[in-house]
């Protein structure tokens, strides 16, 4: 059975096993619907007041934040193993049983969980880009809706790249992942925001470094037609997500690296 | 060419130290403390097809870390491992699918899904054709009476069923090795009884290498027909288990019960283990005094009631063992 | 005195544990500074974006970044989930001896949710004052920076507000557990709880900034009192007779919540007496 038919069984497993409590897993997505949905409200109170924001209005806002949101919520659903990868898989031994079956540990890891919770947070964005299309008019071309599906697929990769790399560190240290855990959702929070609106150095961290620029403010402005008030080449925009491409090519060899480190010490 | 061979395997561990209190805490971030631990110095043996080795030692005597270099989940640092021409860690992959493991205190089945859709989950990760999966699986479901078992939910069994269900679980793709860690941990007596005699039919009648690692010394004594005791990183031991007792602890019990008070006994070679009314234990050595020449000795004198030899408890010897080879400081 | 002994006892047990996470705090502190730093240049953002809605606002720039670097600071205190020790007392069993001791079991779970929040709370808030407060201007980001409080009296008051945000955070904390212990679940209701006070206490955003007429509205709901009516007295925005309403306002939440509190708890642990529970 190739990999992509064997996720196919875990998939269905792990929906099973969480159809087992349907009013749990009904309030965890509500849940987290609601405490995804009020960083828009916040957003949407310091519009109400303020008006605009450097050039930028509500609508297009809600278009960076929306997007950010999906691709979140698909990379948070496929990569939940590699996010309890630390307290879940290394503190506790489990890892050794994913080593000891014919399979690589990333897929095991991938099959390990699909929380259905998670579209929580995917409706909570879609609604957000619904209610944008409306404010601002806009018209899905087919074009616009090739973009987007192309920005959230480099968005997902992103994603789930910082999921990896957060595993990675649990193959050194299980203490304070709580705090990495922090950073991938503070890095969504600044990335949901146009980053003009940011100091030169976070610009620069969320271009050059984690390059959350590159899947959502560079190919959202390509999807709304906009150029770039920073000045980046109009060529430029629509090619941006591949960076998220990029950034989980690394994480996956960083990933290897910490296998063969775990595998030569054991711990 | 045997089915598993161990050579010269040595591994030693770096250990971060923490110094106490608040500062040492500030200076560990800093810069860590490494203590070295040399969890096996050399260790050798080899296996032929079919075999049931006992595994024992005290703690931390380097069987976890030999067991994990034999399923090939960890690296050693020098010697050599052929498992049916594999390299374990070097072929990971290929091999882990020829070999079974059950860790005693860890599942491998799915909490929330009841036992069969784990099975099914299996059969998809370890590739084994449909047909074949379908003939394995009831025969072991026969084996290990697991009938009424499939349709629960994992957290819902018994950690007698779990460990049943487990069994069955590392079997499915019919392994050629059986690596098993403490399967009777915790068990109640007949689920213990259950999962020996299994084990026991496993290796017979279908030839399956099993590696049995334990703290429970009545499974080795039920199944194992060789032991390897393992300590300090080394091989203290490695014969079958009579010929342990029998270099350890030659001692035998007599057990008399006499019609009066028991008397005194002044024999030789002979001493007194416990004495409670008209009951007496003693203890002799059969190079010595032979069982049928003392208890002729006693019953000329004496009357007697009843009158029993026994040999000493497994944990005694294995307890001896430990004391002489000075294990137990590990 | 001696009545009070197991009290402080549980209370102080609780804040050494709580000190000796030193890994939790820092990393605890670096997520603190990064989100405060986004949120700070979103609100600058805002503000010198439209400077006549800014001249409007019910609170400064300056007023707005300090709120927000109080905020972090005062992360620990902010009653969003129950205390974890009820909730696996409440897996294991554990709590059941809570009811066999000869202790107020209200007092006993209030001192030890205070002695857990306070704890969390002191590495946290210094070296919280630290970055924003004296690295910031040091480093010619002054403007940016964590501002002392607007004069000693509002010093003096922001101290006793606090400690009754703390009181507060400790009522709402016992809520949450009560409910808790009843529904014998923690998930559900700290999830529930969360976005309620991430928004509501001013954590989100300071609670000015909102439509003026949610204004009164926000002001009197009880979650102002555990950050909001404290930060607003720091920075002077809620002066004079003002910040005796917004004390007030603290008091009688804590006075109605513990009231609450006690009472349900009462019943809850007689039905629970009653199920053998």
């Amino acid at each position: 059975m190739n990999a992509l038919a064997l996720l196919g069984r875990y998939f269905a497993a792990s929906m099973r096993s969480q159809m087992q409590y349907p009013a749990s897993a009904l309030m965890l997505t509500v849940g987290q619907l609601a405490s995804t949905a009020i960083e828009i409200v916040s957003i949407w109170a310091l519009f109400d007041r303020f008006g605009a924001i450097k050039g930028w209005e509500l609508g297009e806002v809600m278009f960076f934040y929306a997007f950010v949101g999906v691709s979140f919520a698909f990379a948070d659903f496929l990569t939940r193993g590699f996010d309890v990868f630390g307290s879940d898989f290394v503190r506790t031994g489990a890892f050794d049983r994913l080593l000891l079956r014919p399979r690589s540990a990333a897929l095991q890891l991938v099959g390990h969980d699909f929380r259905i919770s998670r579209f929580g947070r995917f409706f909570q964005a879609a609604i957000v880009l619904a209610v944008a299309t409306q404010m601002l008019h806009f018209v899905w071309t087919p074009q616009a809706i090739a973009l987007a599906l192309w920005t959230v697929a480099g968005g997902v990769a992103l994603f789930s790249a910082l999921f990896v790399l957060q595993a990675v560190l649990a193959f050194w240290t299980v203490e304070s992942l709580e705090a990495v855990n922090a950073l991938t959702y503070g890095g969504v929070y600044a990335g949901q925001l146009p980053i003009s609106l940011y100091a030169r150095w976070l610009r620069t961290f969320l271009i050059f470094i984690v390059p959350l620029a590159c899947v959502a403010y560079f190919p959202v402005l390509a999807i709304l037609g906009r150029s770039d008030p920073l000045g980046a080449p109009d060529e430029f925009l629509p090619v941006a997500p591949l960076a998220g491409f990029i950034f989980l090519g690394l994480s996956l060899l960083a990933w290897r690296f910490g296998v063969s480190k775990y595998t030569s010490t054991g711990s | 060419m045997p089915q598993i061979l161990v050579q010269d395997l040595a591994k030693t561990y770096r250990v971060a130290e923490r110094a106490p209190g608040m500062l040492g805490a500030v200076r560990g971030l800093v810069r860590r403390r490494w203590r070295t631990v040399e969890a096996l110095k050399n260790v050798s043996f080899s296996l032929e097809r079919g075999e049931l080795l006992g595994f024992i030692g005290p703690n931390g005597a380097g069987k976890s870390t030999t067991i994990k270099i034999l399923s090939g989940i960890l690296r050693p640092d020098s010697g050599r491992v052929e498992i049916e021409g594999l390299v374990p860690y070097a072929d990971r992959i290929k091999h882990v699918a020829r070999i079974g493991v059950v860790f005693g205190q860890r599942t491998q089945l799915w909490w929330d899904l009841p036992v069969i859709d784990g099975f099914d989950l299996l059969r998809d990760i370890y590739r084994v054709d449909p047909q074949r999966y379908k003939a394995t699986r009831d025969e072991l479901v026969a084996m290990l009476r697991l009938e009424k078992l499939l349709d629960q939910p994992v957290r819902q069994l018994s950690l007698g069923q779990r460990m049943r269900a487990e069994i069955g679980a590392a079997l499915l793709h019919e392994p050629s090795i059986l690596f098993l860690d403490e399967p009777t941990i915790g068990l109640d007596a007949p689920s213990k009884l259950a999962v020996r005699e299994f084990v026991k039919k496993l290796n017979q009648e279908h030839g399956v290498t099993v590696l049995l690692t334990t703290h429970d010394m009545h499974d080795i004594e039920a199944l194992a027909q060789r032991v390897i005791v393992i300590g300090h990183g080394r091989v203290l031991a490695d014969s079958p288990f009579e010929a342990l007792r029998a270099d350890v602890l030659a001692e035998r019990r007599l057990f008399v019960d006499f019609a009066q008070d028991a008397p005194a006994l002044d024999l030789p070679g002979v001493e007194v283990r416990n004495r409670d009314g008209r009951s007496l234990e003693l203890a002799f050595d059969p190079r010595i005094t032979s069982a049928p020449a003392l208890i002729a000795a006693i019953t000329a004198r004496h009357a007697v009631e009843d009158i029993h030899v026994e040999q000493p408890a497994i944990e005694e010897v294995i307890a001896r063992f430990y004391d002489l080879h000075g294990a137990n400081e590990a | 005195m001696d009545a009070l002994r197991p009290y402080a006892a549980a209370f102080s047990s609780r804040f050494l544990l709580m000190m000796q996470y030193r890994a939790a705090a820092l990393a605890g502190f670096f997520t603190q500074c990064w989100f405060g730093a986004v949120h700070v240049m979103v609100l600058a953002a805002f503000y010198l974006g439209a400077p006549e809605a800014a001249a409007a606002s019910p609170i400064s720039l300056s007023q707005a970044v300090t709120y927000t670097w109080l905020a972090q600071g005062l992360l620990a205190v902010m009653p969003w989930v129950g205390d974890p020790e009820i909730a696996d007392g409440v897996r294991t069993g554990a709590i059941s001896y809570d009811r066999l001791r000869p202790v107020d079991p209200y007092a006993l779970w209030y001192v030890r949710a205070a002695g857990w929040m306070t704890a969390r709370l002191a590495p946290r808030v210094a070296l919280m004052i630290l970055a924003a407060g004296i690295v910031l201007p040091l480093i010619g980001q002054g403007q940016w920076a964590w501002r002392p409080p607007a004069s000693l009296s509002a010093a003096l008051l922001f101290a006793l507000s606090e400690a009754l945000a703390i009181a507060l955070a400790c009522a709402i904390i016992m809520l949450i557990n009560i409910v808790v212990v009843a529904t014998l679940n923690a998930r559900g209701v700290n999830i529930l709880m969360q976005p309620l006070v991430i928004v509501f206490t001013g954590n989100l955003l300071p609670l000015a900034l909102y439509p003026d007429n949610l204004r009164t509205f926000l002001f009197v709901q009880p979650f102002a009192g555990t950050l909001d009516i404290p930060n607003r007295i720091y920075f002077g925005a809620l002066a004079g007779q003002m910040a005796w309403v917004g004390i007030g306002l603290q008091l009688f939440w804590i006075t109605t919540l513990v009231t609450l509190g006690r009472w349900w708890l009462g019943r809850v642990m007689a039905r629970l007496e009653v199920q053998g529970g």
